[in-house]
């Protein structure tokens, strides 16, 4: 089939950029996504041209690298799959596919498709890590934790910092990544040293880097290839009364 | 020799703020000024104060409306129970300096965050749609600073309109007759209209604003609690719209 897109082009963030439209015939409906611009930037090398930029690496959905607007959705239209894993037999021929970078003040556009994430870098830094030293895997049932708790830090532990959540926020608020680290943390044993002061030090440093305040539209749990949902959110929001209560 | 230990066992048995410095990577950019922000100014902290101030409103509005109700049953028992509300005298005043206080806050800081989305995406999408379920996004929670104005304005007319208009005196002089003046004020074709669609206004911001409040207090959203906000909600705005219908088509 045929698939006409309809690609952000930027040379580097001081300067502004403008669609540019493509087409890229004898598309398999079998191909990804990304192959689909991997055949479009062979096009563009052999004609002289420069290809298009854009983030990947695994292209199995677990490094969290790629992440592009398709079609105005994070990732494309597909759920709890990130864009790499999104695949051309759910285009029809003669489509039109918009592809934009992720849009945040905090997260400059570096070239075309590829923004800067290390923001959420920065976010991870000042918090989502632990202090004790956990040594080898502990003997099963050495550290304790219920069974709901542990699903629940395992569904957030599943972040891949793929940036999606705050790209289809429209706040462009970075909560869901930071209280999928929050939360997981909180719910288990060895992030309990840090638990209080791990979620003043990372929303402060959310505020920091310029993402929005969160006004509860969920679009980021919609979007998020690993279905996080916002509850891990409204955990963070607990967990942050506790550590602001004098007695909590 | 072993002194380094102290920060890990400080940090394991204070809870201390410090980080041990171990977990500093190198390799990372400095961590750019954090702002002045106290407890209530954070970003969940904002989000605690239109939760709090938000349902603190809905209570209001709910006994605004139970009040309201009272002159389905009689234009006595409503002018009854507007004296006892001002013969409250001290604690009337000290409920509405509240509740204005309560409106300020909540205003401001829905300001703030809505400002705050404008500088957080300075470029917009050229394309945008939502991915549907589970999202939350909806018209009511893109237009809650529509709406939220918007009751603002109404408010201000609203309180010139009874508790500021015109003062009738009942026939035996034993005080107001409110309900003369909400009798004539829904006889009017267009401040009836106008009064719909604001009170439908405020179903809206309610569908989206309650579960949202029980959200930002961080009370486990169940689907449960959206389905209820949006049943509360509509429940008021009919409850406030039934009454300036009925007056006006006569039917009390
Ligand atoms: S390339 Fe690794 S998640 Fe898509």
């Amino acid at each position: 089939m045929k698939i006409n897109l309809k690609i952000w082009r930027q040379e580097h963030a001081r300067v502004s950029g403008a669609f540019v439209h493509y087409t890229v015939a004898n598309v398999q409906p079998d191909l990804s996504f990304l192959e689909v611009l991997d055949l479009l930037n062979e096009q563009l090398i052999a004609e002289g041209g420069v290809p298009v930029e854009f983030d990947h690496d695994c292209r199995e959905g677990i490094c969290g690298a790629c992440g592009m607007m398709v079609n105005g959705q994070a990732h494309g239209p597909l759920q709890r799959t990130a864009v790499c894993q999104l695949y051309m037999r759910h285009f029809s021929d003669g489509d039109t596919v918009t592809v934009e970078p992720w849009r945040a003040k905090a997260f400059p556009v570096i070239k075309d498709l590829v923004v800067d994430r290390s923001a959420l870098d920065r976010i991870s830094a000042a918090g989502g890590y632990i202090s004790v030293k956990t040594g080898a895997a502990p003997d099963a049932n050495a550290v304790l934790v219920a069974k709901p708790d542990a699903d629940t830090a395992f569904d957030y532990a599943a972040c891949i910092g793929c940036g999606a959540c705050i790209a289809a926020c429209p706040n462009a608020s970075a909560s869901l990544f930071t209280a999928a680290k929050i939360s997981q943390l909180a719910l288990l044993a060895q992030g309990q040293p840090e638990r209080k002061s791990r979620v003043v030090k990372m929303t402060q440093q959310m505020t920091a880097e310029g993402f929005g305040d969160c006004s509860n539209h969920g679009e980021c749990q919609s979007v998020c290839p690993k279905g996080i949902s916002i509850d891990a959110i409204a955990q963070m929001r607990r967990e942050y009364i506790r550590a602001k209560l004098p007695f909590g | 020799m072993i002194s380094t230990q102290s920060s890990e066992a400080d940090a394991l048995g204070t809870a201390s703020f410090t980080p041990l410095s171990s977990n500093k990577s190198p390799e990372l950019p400095e961590l750019p000024e954090l702002p002045e922000s106290s407890e209530w100014f954070s970003t969940i902290g904002k989000k605690l104060l239109t939760g709090i101030t938000g349902l603190g409103l809905v209570i209001f509005v709910v006994v605004h409306l139970l009040g309201n109700l009272t002159l389905f049953f009689s234009a006595s028992a409503y002018n009854r129970l507007a004296h006892i509300i001002e013969r409250l005298g001290v604690l009337t005043y000290l409920v509405e300096g509240g509740l204005l206080a309560i409106a300020l806050v909540h205003i401001a800081v829905g300001i703030n965050i809505h400002m705050n989305k404008q500088t957080a995406r300075p470029v917009k999408y050229a394309q945008y749609v939502s991915a549907g379920q589970p999202s939350r996004q909806s018209l009511s929670s893109r237009t809650m600073i529509v709406s939220g104005l918007v009751l603002g304005g109404f408010l201000v007319m609203h309180l010139a309109t009874f508790k500021f208009g015109t003062y009738y005196t009942l026939p035996d002089g034993s005080g107001r007759d409110l309900s003369r003046l909400v009798f004539e004020t829904f006889h009017r074709p267009g401040y009836t209209a106008g009064y719909v669609v604001v009170l439908s206004l405020l179903g809206l911001h309610l569908r989206h604003g309650i579960w949202s409040a029980l959200q930002s207090l961080g009370i486990a959203t169940r689907p449960g609690l959206y389905a209820a906000s949006a049943v509360l909600g509509s429940a008021i705005a009919l409850g406030f719209i039934g009454l300036p219908i009925s007056i006006y088509f006569g039917l009390i």
